[in-house]
């Protein structure tokens, strides 16, 4: 790629999803632009930048932003926030809320593995809390990842990578060389396609918010928005977790970690008062 | 160090699983059918087994079914690893004492992963 186009493209994905993309990795860039241009019938990437530069459509851009946003994941990924939320965040939660839904938030779903393997672990935990209401909700910048998570379809290679044995033979069917996801599990998830950089009022207020890796892929100043955004999303006695390799400190007053929990953060009463 | 004993009758595979289970600090042994490992078990009962289903001699599921009957043999973790894919294989797997379940083709990523689920990675 040109460095012109290149440099094109790292402004396009931070100015409309505040996402960082060095442009030094031209195999990224290359890796994840070639499948774009292919599928809108584009001869070559440079093809594609210069039409975008043309012509200026907007469902291109958004298309070569999707794909720069797009990151692998997998079942039960880093496994301790799910035996967290398994273990004390929920039975926490439904003493607290008494009868009232508990609202949970997959905020950059990506193709579905975490909210689903958060709807695994709340359908495997139903009997141990008779009378608790759980509303799922799953957001990502991608159409496309939106797709793919909503139709539950996985090749045995992503079944494979964090899912347990048991868990794939209770929740998945394999229909020829693909395991597809019980219609019980994915009709526990609603589905919204959400720029978590942009206004979020309108999101709704949810009690705990999962929005791992997205920090760390975000240019500094969107960080900021980013976790005041979660923060004005997330009821006062709420939770956040983020990556396992993201903090939340030094960036905003908005959340301060909760305390041996690495990753799960809990909002500042001083961001409340503020908000 | 723990010990893994690895099941499967093509020597490709074995390497294959040898070299994997090494990076994740498996001490390795092998064998190449069910009776072999059972031979095997019966001297030094491993940690864990990785296990192929067909093989001549005596089957995964075979072995399995001895192994879980001997003197120590439900201390060992037993991760079957085969090309059989369909619901009704692994969960007669399951009935018969596999801890977890590899579908081949696998990599790395795999083997890891799944042996992380059974807490010996």
């Amino acid at each position: 790629m040109r460095p012109e186009d290149k440099d094109l493209v790292v402004q396009l994905c931070g100015a409309r999803a505040g996402l960082h993309v060095d442009p030094q990795k031209d195999y990224l860039l290359e890796s994840r632009l070639g499948p774009v241009a292919r599928r809108e019938n584009f001869g070559s990437i440079d093809e594609m930048i210069a039409t975008l530069r043309s012509k200026r459509e907007d469902r291109l851009a958004w298309a070569i932003v999707e794909a720069m946003a797009s990151s692998e994941t997998c079942f039960y990924r880093d496994r301790t926030p799910f035996a967290l939320f398994r273990d004390e965040i929920l039975p926490t939660l439904a003493r607290l809320r008494d009868g009232e839904p508990i609202r949970i938030w997959s905020a950059a779903c990506g193709s579905g593995q975490e909210v689903y393997s958060l709807a695994m672990t709340i359908d495997d935990q139903r009997a141990l809390m008779p009378g608790t209401k759980l509303e799922l909700f799953a957001s990502d910048l991608s159409e496309r990842a939106l797709e793919k998570a909503q139709s539950g379809l996985y090749t045995q290679f992503e079944v494979q990578r964090g899912l347990p044995i048991r868990h794939l033979v209770r929740h998945f069917e394999k229909v020829d060389e693909m395991w597809v996801l019980s219609p019980r599990i994915r009709q526990m998830v609603r589905w919204r396609r959400i720029n978590l950089v942009s206004d979020l009022s309108a999101a709704g207020r949810f009690d705990v918010i999962f929005c791992r890796n997205v920090l760390s892929a975000l240019v500094e100043p969107m960080r900021v928005r980013l976790l005041e955004n979660l923060a004005r999303a997330l009821s006062p006695d709420g939770f956040l977790f983020l990556g396992a390799t993201e903090t939340a400190t030094g960036l905003s007053q908005a959340f301060q970690p909760v305390s041996g929990r690495p990753g799960l953060y809990a909002r500042n009463p001083a961001f409340r008062a503020a908000a | 160090m723990k010990t893994c004993l690895v099941v499967d009758d093509s020597r490709v595979i074995r390497k294959v699983a040898r070299r994997i289970l090494e990076d994740l600090g498996f001490e390795i042994a092998e064998a190449s059918d069910g009776l072999e490992a059972l031979a095997w078990c019966r001297a030094t009962m491993p940690d864990a087994v990785l296990l192929d289903w067909n093989m001549p001699v005596m089957t995964g599921i075979e072995f399995l079914r001895h192994l879980r009957l001997e003197p120590g043999g439900s201390k060992p973790t037993v991760l079957l690893c085969t090309v059989e894919n369909d619901v009704e294989r692994i969960n007669e797997a399951l009935d018969c004492g596999a801890n977890e379940y590899i579908m081949k083709p696998f990599d790395s990523d795999i083997v890891a992963s799944k042996f992380a689920e059974v807490g010996l990675a």
